[in-house]
């Protein structure tokens, strides 16, 4: 089978009851999230449309992603070098999509235990200073990794702190898809990435380290089953997203 | 990095001997372990740029190789190491890599501090 399979030509089952969203319309995105391959895996169909009809998009990029364990299949990066090797990734990644990237270079894997209040206040002062129209984060507790939990916290936190016309707030969450349809009820919001999902897959490969043994996966089949290929095939041809304006999200403690 | 020369390696580890040096000591099963078939907890560790002195350093083992430092009031160990360089900032990095190039178990040892 193709890596690519051919686009869908209907959506509507895929984003049913959901606002679908257009990303050339936006003002300006800003994708907030703690490793470099967070964005291309959630949002980078987003990130391409956008900064196609020139929309700025800027990924804020909480960590170095320098703890990851995947140093590449065969390896070639180590845990000293995973640092550099990781940002020339994330610049290939954005690159492809059109996209400007800030790093805040916290350490990977410790987004948890930083005060989310501090954080919430650096991601505050690059929205005052980008003013975007959407921020998109994980949704805090719904997003597997801890630093996706935490980043989301704290981008929650940063953007519930600007004044009003606060901008629109998406989150992604990540994990089994029965149980976060059992928590968190279906999506709210859609992008149809169908004409940009080349560029999809381009900045998932850009992400060298971290993705080539997925796609080996992939083009080999191995541990192929259709679950997983509807899955894929559906994340190459919409992103979906909470909406998370004025939801409450409790502190940890 | 490349596969352990453990006569090398035994070098790296006698030319830092009883000196102070800075410890990373990992372990890692990565962190998406919940969402695959088998919905293991992930387990993770790591110290990074602690201070240590060693006064005996072996490498053992026939491959994967174990490495114990003694220390004045304690040890340092790890198990399932397979590669190992030296960066050119004069760091003993020690790893254990799956067979998909996955990192499974991380020992270095510096005189400077590692990155932050």
């Amino acid at each position: 089978m193709s890596i690519l399979p051919p686009s869908p030509e209907r959506i509507d089952h895929l984003v049913e009851g959901m606002t679908l969203l257009d990303p050339s319309a936006e003002r300006g995105i800003v994708v907030s999230l703690p490793h470099p391959d967070d964005e291309s895996f959630s949002s980078a169909g987003t990130m391409a449309l956008a900064s196609d009809a020139g929309v700025p998009v800027t990924y804020l990029c909480g960590t170095f992603g320098d703890m990851g364990r995947r140093m590449g299949s065969p390896f070639f990066a180590n845990r000293e070098s995973m640092r550099d090797v990781r940002e020339r990734e994330l610049a290939d990644a954005c690159t492809i999509l059109g996209a400007r990237y800030e790093l805040l270079g916290m350490r990977d894997r410790m987004v948890e235990f930083e005060d989310p209040h501090e954080v919430a206040t650096r991601i505050r002062a690059v929205l005052e200073r980008l003013d975007p129209s959407t921020v998109i984060t994980f949704y805090p507790g719904h997003a597997v990794h801890p630093d996706h939990d935490a980043m989301g916290l704290a981008t929650h936190l940063a953007v519930a702190a600007l004044p009003d016309p606060k901008p629109r707030l998406l989150a992604v969450a990540v994990g089994d898809r029965e149980q976060l349809r059992a928590a968190l009820g279906p999506q709210q919001v859609a992008v149809d990435i169908r004409t940009v999902r080349q560029r999809k897959l381009g900045a998932l490969r850009a992400h060298r380290s971290q993705t080539e043994m997925m796609f080996q996966r992939w083009e080999s089949e191995r541990d192929d089953d259709e679950q997983m290929r509807a899955y894929r095939e559906e994340n190459l041809t919409v992103e979906r997203f909470y909406r998370l304006n004025g939801v409450a999200i409790p502190l940890p403690r | 990095m490349g596969p352990i020369d453990p006569a090398r390696v035994q070098k790296e580890l006698d030319a830092r001997l009883g000196r102070d040096v800075y410890l990373h000591l990992e372990t890692t099963t990565g962190s998406y372990t919940a969402l695959g078939p088998e919905k293991r907890t992930p387990v993770i560790a790591f110290v990074r740029n602690a201070s240590i002195r060693y006064e005996r350093g072996l490498v053992t083992g026939e491959g994967p190789y174990r490495v114990g430092l003694k220390l004045d009031s304690g040890w340092v160990y790890a198990q399932g190491l397979t590669d190992y360089t030296v960066t050119e900032r004069d760091e003993l990095l020690l790893a254990g890599h799956d067979e998909e190039g996955n990192l499974r178990v991380g020992l270095q040892l510096s005189l400077q501090p590692f990155r932050e």
